[in-house]
Order: C-alpha cells, then structure tokens, then sequence
C-alpha cells in the first residue's frame, strides 16, 4: 500500500466535492424538518433531479438549465408529497417511502436511451491568481461553481433561520403547530413552502452528481445519497453549519476510501466501502443516545399530524 | 371549500374499497404513462394483468412465476406489517432478506458435498435467525439509544450489500467456479435444495412458508393478546401504557419477527428460484415489500391479494419488455404510483368530505 | 379602589350562544370599569370560558349586544379584539419551548420591532410590572409562573384596555401569587380593566373588586367579594345550601392501598412533581383528593396505575410492594384506575367497546387464556358494563369516539367497578359529563365503598368530594396535605389546603 500516493490537499478538494450532493439535500430537508415534516423521499428527489438535470443539460446544452432542471424536478415530486400529507393527511413515512420508490421508477425510465452520453461541461470557477496558492489554493480557489454555491445555501439558511420573521415563524410551527396555528399562523402553507424548498435542494443535489460528480447518467446513481442526507441532518442536531461539518465528513470518509482502495490498501474493497455508512450508524446512536431529544433540538411536532380541528 | 370531519365511526365500506379504488386509479394513470412512452395503453395494460395469466401463449410459463414472485413479497409484507401496525418502522427488510440467505447458504454449503435430511432444516433455521440478527441491530438500538430504527436499518441495507458482495468473491465463492464470482449452485446441491414441490405450479418451500405466515398472523392479529397490543400501540400510545404494554418489547418483537421472516425469504429464494449468492441476489424484494404491506393494508388476507397482485405486475411487466418493448422501470414507478393513489384515498376510511361555503363558522 | 367614579370600559347585554343540546349561555349581562378587577365565577359548565370566547371574538354570540367604551363591539376574530385593546391570557399557553423569551413574544404580536428593541422593551415593561423576565432565556428552562409572565408581557406591549386572565393560578406557587397579584393591582391603577376567571374564593376575595357569578349558563348575581364570605361564594356558585355531608357508617376494612413518602419526577414537559406523598385508604373508605389541574393529579395517577414505576417500598396494596409492578400486575393484586382523559387514555378512540372493555379487563375478568383472547368473554364483559351503567351506545360493536362524553366516561368508569376492586383510583370522574350522568358515576362509587372496596378520587370539582369522600385532602404544587375527615371542615379551610398551606396551621384570622 502506498500511502504517499494520496496527496492531502487535493484529497480536501475532492471530499468538498463529494460532499456536495449530500449538504444540499441536508439543508434541504433540515428546513423541512424545522418545519415540523419528515420527508423520507428524499433518494427519490434527488434521482429524479439528477436524470432530469442531465436531460435538461443534453438537451440545451447548458449546464446552467441543467441545475434549474434538476430543481425544477425535485421540487415537482417533493409537491406530490406535500399534497397528500399536508392535505389529504396521509402517513408521512409511508408517503416518502413511496415518493423515493417512485422517484426511483421514474428516473430510470425517463433514464432510459441516457446510459453513457456525456453531459455538457461545467468548469471551474475562474479565480485567476487565488488558484495558485500552494495548498490553499487547491483546497479553496478551483472548484466549480456549485460548490461555492451550497455553501452559500447554507449561510443564507442560517441567517434566515436565526434572524428573520419568516424564519421565526417557521421554527415555532416546527415546535408546536397547535400554538402556532392559534396565534393565527398558517401551518399548512408554510410546511408545503418549506417542502417545496426541501424538494428543490434535493433536486439540486442530484443534478450535481449527474452533471458533475460523475458525470454521467446510469440507474440509481445516486446510491443511497438521500438516506445519508437524512442522516446528516439528525447528526448536525438540526442546526446548518453542522450539516456543512457533517456532509465534508461524510465526503471525507467516501473519498478516503476510495483514495485507499485505490492506493492498494489491504483492507478488502467490500469492508472500506461498506465504512461510510456504518460510521453513519455509529454517530447517529452517540447523537441520540447522549443527551436525550429535548437537547438534541428535533423539532416538538416532527412528523406529527396537523389537522386544523376549528 | 373542502373540510375534512372526522367519522364518529371508521367506514367499512371505504376500508374494503380503496385498495380497488386505487388499483383502478393506477392503470389509468399508467396507462396514460404507457401512452406518454409510445405505447398503445390498453395493450400495455392486457398484457400486464390478462395476459400473463390467461393467455394460452404464455400462461403455461407464467402462471407459476406468479406464486414464485409472490412468496419472498407476502412472507416479507406480513412480518413488516405488524411492525407498521405498530408505528415501528421495519425499512432494512432488503438487508435482512440479504443476511438471511448469506447465513442459510453459508450453513448449506458448510455441509458440503454430504447428504442428510438435517441438512435444509438448519439452513432454514439459520435463514430465519440471520435475518433476526440483523433486525436486532435497529432494534435494539431503538431501545436503549432511541436511535431511528428507519436510518439504521435502511442503511445496514447498504452494509448488506457490501457484505453480499464479498461472500459472492470471498469466503462463499465456489472454489469450482472458475473464478467467477458467486457461490455453488444451491438448487443443484439435493440436499440443500429448495426444488418445487408440485410440477409446474412454482410452488416451493417459500410459497408454503408464506401461507404458513398470512394464517399465524391473521390468528395472532385476531385472537392473540400481541396482536391487540400492536393494533393498540399504533393507535392509542397512551391507552397502551395504560393496558401495561411495553414500547420496548413491542420494538423488540416486531422488528425480530420481521427480521426473521425476511431473513427466510432469502433463505428460500438462494436455495431455490435464485439458487446462489451472487452479487445481484439482492432483488429488491425488500422495498417491494412495504408497498405489498401498504396495498394489503397491513392485514395478512390483504397482503396475501396484493403480493398476487404485484408479482403479477412483475411478470406482467417481463411480458410486456419482451413484447413492446417497455423499460422494467416503467413497472417500478407504476407500483410507486399503486402506493401513492392508496395513500391518498386512505383518508376515506376514516374522514368525510364536506363541501362548505366560503367563511362557515 | 380609587376615589373617583369610574368610566365604563366594557358593556355585556343579553349574551347568549348556543350549541346542539346544550345552552352555554344565556342573556348574560355585567359591566366592567376601567381600572376595575371583575371576577368571573362559576363551576365546570357554568359557561364562562364560552362568555370569554365571545368576548375575545373566538366565538360569535347568537344574541346580545357588547360595547366598548361606548362604541359596538362586536370581533369576528382575535386579531379585531386585539385591535381593539382586548387581550387574553389562556389557561393553556400557545407558548414554543425551544425558542427564547423574546421570540415567544414576538410571535405573539402582529408587528413586533427589530429583536434588540424588542428585547429592551420587553427588559422595560418586564421591571416596570415587576415580572422579572430575561429576553434570552430558552422558554422550556423557565417554570410555570415564568411562562406565563411571558403571556402577560405578549399582551401588555400591545398596550390593551382590558385583559382577561382564564384560571392565571392554577399553575402557580404562592410567592408567584403574589406577585401576580401586585402586577394586576398596578395595572388596575393605571386603568386597565381585569376580567379574572377562577375557580379560587380566597383569591378572588382578596383581589377582585367585583364579581359576576355564573350558573348553568346565567348570571345568579353581580356583587363585591369583599363583602362576602367564601362560603357564601360557594354557596351562590353551587347553588344550594351547602350541608355538612351526613354521617356514613361504613365499616372500615383493613388498609387497602398505602403510599409511602412518594417522590417522582414528572415525565411531562409542562409537568409537576410529586413530593413526599403519603396517605393510607381502608377498605370501605373514600379519600378525596382536591387540587386544581397542573398539581400533580396526572403524575400520581400514572404512579398509582404502574405506566410509571416508583422507589420500591412507596406503594402497598393489601401489604405487597406494587412499586415496581406494571399496570397489569396492579391490576391482579386488586388495583385498578381511570385516568382523566377519556380518549387516548382510559379508552383507544378507533376501537370498539369490547376491545376497550379488554384494555382493562383482561387482566381479572380472565380474558385471555396463554396468549389467546376470549372474545365472547370480553363481549360479554362490555355489554355486562353497558347495561348496568346504562351507557347509550347502539351496540358494543362501536368505536369509543362515537359515544358522548358522560356515556363513554360511564364505561370508563364502570369497566373498572365491574373488574370487583379491591381499590379504585379515580381521576377527575365527572368532568365534562352531565348531571345525571356525574350523579350515576358518583353513586357507583360510593356503592363500590359500601361493598367494601377502598375509593381514592382525585377531583377539581368540591361539590362532588364533599358529596362522596370521607376523609380529605389537597395535592397542591405535587404536595399532598395531611387527610382530615370531610365531616367538620369547612369551606374557608379546605380553601386554604387548596391554596396552598401545607398543613393547616396557617391562622385563618379576618377571612
């Protein structure tokens, strides 16, 4: 095994691109879940996003239409899920279940005739002089845009979270949607905004692997992504900056494996690719089993039922 | 404007006619997909539902695919359906299907090359308990950690997986297999094999397993204390504590029955219709699943109808490559779709639709 | 309280509403001034959170008239009584614990400034009225009395004319009492008129100016607490001469249920815990157990019924150490229990009455055998309780939610009776139910008792403790008085046990 093969800044630069996919359908479903709603189709969202992305880029030739269209997509699906749980009260779990089967369908049919085209190209950021720094310079100046773009999704979450009305109201929705709706707030339309967000950032997500990541298209490419998303926003207790720490450590540990294996690492292949999600297991049990749910900050009417009864 | 008011009384007559309701709903909708894909929709639809069991060409082959697609769904749906009656959320069942059937051919081919009637019963034996153990990870995870028994079983699905991978290249690796990548063929081995039972009708050990399934646990839903205690659980968390049931071994035993008749579906899919483990052995069976669970509408009789119902639509949709030409993931979203019309006219049952004006107080 | 005459603020005239069988209230009048505090007294059903309502524009009046200061009043929603300078203070906050003092606050207004100025004014107002509170502070870190000061303020920043606190002590300690009391006195000063709702004679005497008294939906007088005694108070209330409750001449078992020194942290966010309970119940004997809600009546039910274990040692029934036992178990050893919420609780709102009559039941009415359910028993068993409760319902075979109120707590009820007890728990028994069916439920227990049973009955409702119970005592802040027997106490006395002295050497001079 050779260790030395792995050079560490490019091994930085390429985790924050893995981790991408990830940090996008996190804040998304993190604004979903402060919210007050479990969206467990989050897979399907993004592989929806990410074959229709890729067609929209094929077909304009722009990867810029590319992005729109793999959001456009998400937030489409993330509708039907609005519709029948914020309207027609269905069991959330199972309508996510069922909107990440159907996502899964679907793609791989509007997939098909995709295998093996190659999308149109999105380069790096121009940053002139900056991407030379040694180091740094690899580490921060020479990625694509999107990459700086989700981290601004991020702040701009935050901020929003923190210090606007609108995010105010829809924290306190999240916490006790009785209250809420008696103080004269409605509940339903923020949850379905909140979804609808939820679903774009999904769609986001998968568009970048598609586009990007890989970048190509081929059935399921998203491989459990938005599982790992959900995941990311129990780890990071609901609070944005940790989903950016959760989602690079996540990328970090893909990346270091396949940085291992290909380095000729006498674990078995099976083992180290086996590792992100088992250390996934093992810090959603120190998450939860440590301080009890009040402290961990999930939101009081996660995944309850709201039906206005007045 | 709509309102929804709830029925003093859940409705019967709604409960027996939404799944047909939404069967119906769903060949229209896909039928419009069909006719969106090029395709003319009512063929497409024959083909799927008649032809597949009627159809002098092809029912001869197909007619028991059917019981051989539906055994692994019922035998799966049923054990999940006591668990989501209970709001315990079983969605790992693909990876205990998959250790299920890594523990019971491990066993099976450990006995290799001898002969003995022992030999199949512990290899079931061992399916059921690898698939119990696998369960037993979200499980107890639940009860001492309060850790989502839906994130780690759905990702111990991905850890599965891997490990099905590298049984298939390492440890179960036929040593005569020139060295390509699975196991000894199990349906070949006598002594380990799953053979049919009745020529020509599909049917297998699995498909008697899962009869066996629907029957207990309709008797267990119906008459036995556990079965009022899941229901109960559901429904009224409260009322539960108050009637001494206990939320932890409520978690513990429905994820370990669900676990462990998972972990027999495989068993019998890798000794039988399957025959090795491979890296592809995995078919999905385990998501399917839940939406069999769902389209029964968590009662065994009705799990037993929608497992027919989808391994139908599986064959159907085989058919339908092989004629028309359609994708098979044209079949994956339309049982997608199935699920989504089924949730969505599941408020029925228990609301009224009211027509107000504008401003009623 | 002041030298001048007052101005009018708020004018009630024949204020009625009414609801499929039942009339909340009818041809209510009463005035209040500004700078007044007016007491609305009434027992359960007497109509005054339905009055309030209509005040606060929850609801709309079916007849009547209301003006304020002058000009017709009549809110088609909160947000017009607001407008309007009405503002409210619930009895259940709409109050979000993860977030801070200062965004409670401000999600409670219509246009809350910047949070920095939000927070000085809050700081300002807070200090001024004397309700110390920290803008920061996470709500759920702060107790009862402090969640509601943050109600208070919500309402004081929009500056109104009249307030209306429903029930404000039933969660408070003495000390917050007082200070609340001195907040609303200084408001009063400044002019703002106070519509005070509760149940508590001794506080209302002491704080209000004037008082409305409700009854069945009407009003039974209009007069100045001060003036009367709280026994008078209850009297008018009530409406019937209150008699000493005759002799009972039960024979007294042996001690049935025995708590000793119970301690338990409440498993509820908003909850009270119990402290150092004790009390001992013979066969034959009801204890009555008086508090108002949020003193711990549900944490002691859920220790008495076994959903919550205790220290082992503070609970004995018939002499084994039930502390540890599950409900079940209790159940086999001969205690059983109703909980106060019927649906969700005592019974599954989407099952039938024969599996409800299982719930419970199957533990000493030998529904199940190894593991298998005796359904033509467990039929049997409900329609046993339907027909000798006389319960309405068209048949066993429906769900628990299609029944009324009084009917389904009279199954609730009588499915623990007829499981032959050897000692009952029983919390809140009649509440929201009907006359004739809180006259039934209460006559089965006490035949219960005189069967040799022992009764505990955790109850709000005085009259109906006075009524059935032998002995007495009060669960206050999750303290438990020492029992006295009811014969000989009086109102003002059981007032103060309610109220808060722990013992009843406080002086009771003047009152």
């Amino acid at each position: 095994m050779d260790l030395t093969a792995i050079n560490p800044s490019l091994l930085v630069a390429s985790l924050m691109v893995a981790a991408v996919p990830i940090l996008l359908a996190a804040i998304g479903e993190l604004v979903v879940e402060k919210a007050g709603v479990l969206n467990l189709g989050v897979e399907g969202m993004m592989v929806m996003g990410a074959i229709c992305g890729f067609v929209a880029a094929v077909a304009t030739g722009s990867p810029v239409l590319g992005f729109v269209g793999g959001a456009a997509a998400g937030a489409a699906l993330s509708l039907i899920f609005a519709a029948l749980t914020q309207f027609l009260l269905a069991n959330q779990v199972a309508t996510g279940l069922a909107l990440t089967l159907f996502g899964l369908g679907l793609s791989a049919l509007i997939g098909q005739g995709y295998n093996g085209i190659k999308p149109p190209l999105s380069g790096d950021v121009p940053l002139g002089p900056l991407a030379d720094i040694p180091l740094l310079g690899t580490i921060l100046f020479r990625h694509d845009a999107m990459v700086y773009l989700s981290i601004a999704v991020i702040a701009a979450v935050w901020a929003m979270l923190k210090y606007s009305r609108a995010g105010l109201v829809l924290r306190a929705v999240g916490e006790n949607h009785e209250a809420a709706h008696a103080l004269g707030y409605k509940v339903v339309r923020i949850r379905v905004l909140a979804i609808l967000f939820g679903g774009a950032m999904a769609g986001l997500g998968g568009a970048y692997i598609s586009l990007i990541r890989v970048p190509q298209w081929t059935d399921g490419i998203t491989a459990g992504a938005g599982w790992i998303a959900l995941a990311i926003v129990v780890f990071a207790s609901w609070r944005p900056w940790r989903v950016l720490i959760g989602a690079y450590l996540f990328g970090g540990i893909t990346v270091l494996q396949l940085n291992l294996q290909a380095a000729g690492a006498r674990i078995p292949v099976e083992y180290l690719s086996m590792s992100p999600y088992l250390i996934t297991i093992l810090v959603l049990v120190i998450m939860s089993s440590g301080r009890g749910r009040a402290s961990t900050a999930a939101p009081a009417s996660l995944g309850q039922h709201f039906h206005a009864s007045r | 404007m709509l309102r929804l008011e709830k029925r003093p009384n859940p409705s019967r007559g709604w409960t027996a006619a939404t799944p047909v309701l939404a069967v119906a709903l769903t060949m229209i909708a896909g039928g419009i997909m069909f006719a969106a894909l090029g395709k003319n929709p009512f063929e497409a639809i024959r083909i799927i539902f008649w032809d597949p069991l009627f159809n002098p060409q092809f029912a001869s082959y197909s007619r028991p695919q059917l019981l051989v697609k539906a055994a692994p769904l019922i035998l799966i749906a049923v054990g999940l359906s006591l668990g989501f009656k209970a709001g315990i959320w079983n969605i790992g069942a693909e990876g205990q299907y998959i250790m299920g059937a890594i523990a019971g051919a491990g066993v099976g081919l450990a006995f290799y090359p001898a002969q003995g009637w022992y030999i199949f019963p512990l290899m079931v034996l061992a399916g059921g308990v690898g698939g119990w153990l696998w369960a037993m990870i979200p499980a107890l995870l639940r009860t001492r950690f309060a850790t989502s028994e839906i994130l780690v079983s759905l990702l111990l699905v991905y850890v599965a997986q891997a490990i099905l991978a590298s049984m298939s290249l390492g440890l179960l690796r036929n040593p005569e297999g020139g060295g390509f990548p699975g196991s000894r063929n199990l349906a070949q081995y006598p002594a380990a094999a799953n053979p049919e039972l009745i020529g020509g009708s599909g049917v297998h050990w699995g498909v008697v397993a899962a009869l066996v399934a629907v029957i207990a646990t309709t008797i267990l839903l119906q008459r036995h204390i556990l079965g009022f205690q899941v229901r109960l659980a559901g429904q009224a968390p409260r009322a539960a504590r108050f009637a001494g049931v206990s939320p932890n071994r409520l978690v513990v035993l429905c994820l370990g029955i669900s676990g462990a008749l998972a972990g027999l579906a495989g068993l019998f899919e890798v000794a039988g219709p399957a025959g090795q483990i491979s890296i592809d052995f995995g078919s999905n069976y385990g998501f399917t699943a839940i939406i069999v669970a769902f389209l029964g509408r968590l009662n065994p009789i009705g799990i037993l109808l929608a497992g027919l119902l989808m391994a139908l639509t599986y064959i159907g949709g085989e058919l339908s490559q092989f004629l028309l030409g359609l994708p098979a993931a044209a079949i994956q979203a339309f049982q997608g779709m199935l699920l989504f019309f089924l949730l969505a006219l599941d408020l029925l049952s228990n609301y009224r639709i009211h027509w107000t004006a504008r401003g009623g107080r | 309280m002041q030298g001048e005459a007052m101005a009018e603020l708020l004018a009630v005239e024949g204020l009625t509403k009414t609801y499929p069988g039942v009339v909340a209230n009818q041809e209510v009048s009463f005035t209040i001034k500004a700078g007044e505090v007016h007491a609305l007294l009434g027992e359960n059903g007497a109509g005054k959170s339905t009055l309030v309502k209509m005040i606060y524009g929850l609801v709309r009046p079916d007849a009547g008239r209301m003006r304020l200061r002058g000009a017709a009043y009549a809110p088609a929603e909160p947000r017009a009584a607001r407008a309007a300078g009405v503002a409210m203070v619930f009895q259940h906050f709409s109050l979000f614990e993860a977030l801070n003092v200062a965004e409670n606050v401000a999600l409670g207004m219509e246009n809350p400034p910047p949070m920095g100025a939000l927070a000085a004014r809050i700081q300002q107002v807070s200090d001024a009225y004397g309700l110390p509170l920290e803008p920061e502070r996470r709500l759920g870190d702060l107790s009862a009395g402090e969640r509601q000061r943050v109600e208070i303020i919500r309402c004081l920043l929009q500056d109104p004319k009249l307030l209306i606190m429903d029930e404000p002590t039933s969660v408070l300690t003495p000390q917050e009492v007082e200070t609340l009391f001195r907040t609303l006195r200084q408001l009063a000063a400044e002019g703002t008129a106070i519509l005070y709702i509760s149940h508590k004679l001794e506080e209302i005497r002491a704080l209000c100016d004037t008082a409305t008294i409700l009854r069945r939906g009407r009003v039974v007088t209009i007069c100045t607490p001060a003036e009367r005694s709280a026994r008078e108070l209850a009297e008018l209330m009530v409406g019937e001469a209150l008699t000493a409750p005759a002799r009972r001449d039960r024979p007294r078992g042996a001690v049935a249920l025995e708590v000793r020194n119970l301690s338990l942290p409440s498993p509820m966010a908003f909850g009270t815990a119990l402290a150092g309970i004790s009390l001992t119940v013979r066969g034959g004997q009801v204890l009555g157990i008086a508090g108002v809600a949020g003193n711990g009546q549900d944490e002691l039910l859920l220790a008495l019924s076994g959903e919550i274990g205790s220290a082992p040692g503070t609970i004995w029934v018939a002499g084994t150490d039930l502390a540890q036992a599950g409900p079940n178990a209790r159940r086999r050893a001969g205690l059983v229990t109703a909980p106060e919420e019927r649906l969700g609780h005592a019974a599954a709102p989407d099952m039938t009455l024969v599996e409800n009559a299982l719930l419970s039941g199957a533990a000493r009415k030998g529904l199940v055998a190894r593991g298998f359910i005796d359904w033509p028993k467990a039929r049997a068993f409900a329609e046993a309780v339907v027909q000798r409760f006389d319960v309405r319902t068209p048949g066993v075979g429906v769900a628990a939610r299609a029944l009324s109120g009084g009917n389904l707590q009279k199954f609730v009820i009588g499915r623990e009776i007829l499981q032959d007890p050897a000692v009952v728990v029983v919390n809140q028994p009649t509440w929201g139910v009907d006359a004739a069916a809180a006259a039934a439920i209460r006559q089965a227990l006490l035949d219960l008792a005189a069967a040799g049973a022992a009764v505990v009955c955790i109850s709000q409702d005085l009259d109906e403790l006075l009524e059935i119970a032998d002995d007495f005592a009060a669960l206050n802040g999750g303290r438990l008085t020492p029992t006295r027997p009811v014969q000989g106490l009086t109102i003002d006395q059981i007032g103060l046990m309610m109220g808060g002295a722990h013992g009843l050497e406080v002086a009771h001079h003047g009152l």
